[in-house]
């Protein structure tokens, strides 16, 4: 807790619900760790020839059936099509918001605006619906068999696009005005302005918009399910099938019993452990800008 | 579904309990049905139905596999097992009444010139060997392998129909549901893959743009299925040992009533009434139900 007690009673009870909703929202996500290990303890913890953490990590091949639950290549696939997707997306969207801010008329800004947080709302399975029966045929025609890792990322990076461009324009807009009338003042151009002064200021909420939109593209399910052939294998070209963690899970926890299980209750915890990195890594990167941003 | 499942039988694990602690009565009008999950979530819509219909009495229905639905049935630990095939000549203990039949069809994209696939050539299309469809007298075009998630119970039946491990299986998409399978192979047309047979039907009659292939000859439709002509189908049977109970025995007629054909088809399975009584159909069961 920072600063001394309040002795407001106003003060004292905001306080005290606020510290009854954080222990709430602390203790979830403890209980929902605590019950992801403990479903898949049995097989995290196993000493067998295809349990245990290291063969789950390392394991090329995914037969559960058979008893071989090695998960390496959909780890290498979620981190693939993520990290595709937000290498589309980033460029897209940050234009996306230096249109919108600074050189879009009013009304286009409007409109554009309204559009973006409407494509920022459509359902995930809205995109790969689409995906499946438009994108996946257009790809195919071209390079068979068409749900490909080049379909996910793509359907990925249109899905988070909007999230990076709105907050993006969010944290250009709450740059303060002192910023522009200084570099106005210096007599800078507009391009030169945006990249050498505004971006720069507003790193911190561009990061944390991105890492918002690089959760979300790890985290997608249903759209990447549809579109990326689900086929588990090593993400090595575009155009060949992938299958992530996420579709894995959603493809087998209807029908799976046992170790199966287990072994999906093991993926969900990965997914937990590397978003949770992600974040904990953004959140450094972000704060050290922060701090040596000088003008904030 | 297996969610769905376990909240469903937590919430009438409750109710149960709230009723039996009530009346002593209410543990006497409880079913439990426990065994295959392809069977499972017709019984738990048909459950729901007769529930509304007989408001003291209580379906609950746990998966846990075929090979579970026998042993409970034979233990005594559930009313009635669920088991999604025939039952085998050491299972004679146990009387099956069949409540629907789930059959397989192979299909391709419409504008496929293939007209049908024996066993053996699926077979090395499935495993790789095969991968062009002018090996198989087709247009030169890369063959496109789409095939079930692990776990589902048609890549099961599939497996089992072909004599294949699905290590075996060479795919280049891998699906969910019977839906993404048709879109799949409509929206591709070097595509082959396999769903259930009602699905099919019913998305070729929606001029969805796939085929469906005849197996061994037999043209591949809920109607054959039915008449028990198609090869590639299994029995979805309830099992019992012994004499069942007077509530469990009109819980059963009420499954092999008309009353639930609807739900049978909105699963896309089969009714075995959906031709006449006087066909084959109940032939496998006639004894089982003549008994009734």
């Amino acid at each position: 807790m920072y600063g001394k007690p309040s002795t407001s009673r106003t003060d004292r009870w905001l306080a005290a619900t606020l510290q009854l909703f954080t222990t709430i929202t602390v203790l979830l996500l403890i209980t929902i760790v605590g019950f992801l290990c403990l479903e898949s303890w049995q097989l995290i913890s196993g000493s067998g020839q295809n349990t245990g953490i290291f063969a789950l990590l390392s394991g090329q091949d995914w037969y559960p059936l058979e008893g071989k639950f090695g998960m390496g290549p959909m780890i290498l696939a979620s981190l693939a099509v993520t990290f595709g997707a937000i290498c589309l997306a980033l460029p897209i969207g940050l234009a996306c918001a230096i249109c919108l801010q600074f050189y879009a008329s009013r009304g286009i800004a409007r409109w554009f605006e309204l559009a973006l947080i409407l494509l920022a709302g459509i359902p995930s399975v809205i995109f790969g619906l689409w995906g499946l029966t438009r994108l996946v045929p257009i790809i195919g025609s071209w390079q068979p068999p068409g749900a490909s890792m080049l379909a996910a990322i793509l359907v990925l990076a249109l899905m988070i696009c909007p999230t990076v461009a709105l907050t993006t324009t969010a944290a250009l807009r709450a740059l303060p005005l002192s910023l522009t009338a200084g570099s106005e003042a210096l007599g800078l151009r507009l391009p030169t302005q945006i990249i050498q002064v505004y971006l720069p200021a507003a790193r911190s909420g561009i990061i944390s918009g991105v890492l918002l939109a690089t959760a979300r593209a790890l985290g997608e399910t249903m759209a990447v399910l549809m579109v990326a052939g689900n086929v588990v294998q090593n993400p090595s070209d575009l155009f060949s099938p992938v299958r992530v963690l996420t579709a894995n899970i959603a493809l087998e926890m209807a029908y799976a019993m046992g170790d199966h299980r287990g072994s999906l209750f093991a993926s969900g915890l990965l997914l937990t452990a590397l978003v949770w990195i992600l974040s904990l890594w953004a959140n450094r990167a972000s704060g050290q800008r922060l701090l040596r941003a000088p003008y904030v | 579904m297996n969610m769905a499942l376990s909240t469903k039988h937590g919430l009438l694990a409750l109710i149960g309990l709230i009723l039996s602690c009530s009346t002593a009565l209410a543990a006497s009008d409880r079913l439990s049905l426990t065994g295959s999950s392809t069977v499972a979530p017709l019984l738990l819509e048909i459950g729901k139905r007769y529930e509304s219909l007989n408001p003291a009495v209580r379906v609950d229905v746990q998966t846990g596999g075929s090979s579970r639905g026998i042993q409970d049935a034979r233990m005594g630990t559930a009313d009635a097992g669920m088991v999604s095939r025939a039952l085998k000549p050491a299972e004679k203990d146990l009387t099956p009444f069949l409540v629907a039949m789930d059959g397989i069809g192979m299909i391709v994209h419409q504008s496929n010139p293939i007209k049908a696939l024996s066993d053996t050539q699926i077979k090395a299309i499935y495993t790789g060997k095969i991968n062009n469809w002018q090996q198989v007298g087709g247009k030169d075009q890369p063959i496109t392998v789409v095939t079930k998630a692990e776990g589902r119970s048609t890549l099961e039946l599939f497996l089992e129909h072909f004599e294949l491990k699905n290590s075996q299986i060479k795919p280049q998409v891998v699906i969910g549901d019977n839906q993404q399978g048709v879109k799949t192979v409509a929206g591709n047309p070097g595509a082959i893959g396999y769903v259930s047979i009602g699905a099919a039907e019913y998305e070729h009659a929606r001029a969805v743009p796939i085929k469906l292939l005849p197996m061994d000859g037999k043209p591949a439709s809920v109607a054959a299925v039915a008449k028990g002509q198609y090869p590639f189908a299994r029995e979805l049977n309830l099992v019992v040992k012994g004499k069942p109970s007077k509530q469990l025995q009109d819980f059963i007629a009420f499954a092999q009533s008309a009353k639930v054909n609807d739900l049978i088809d909105a699963q896309f399975l089969v009714s075995p009434r959906t031709v006449t009584a006087k066909a084959k159909a109940g032939a496998s069961v006639g004894a089982s139900q003549a008994k009734q």
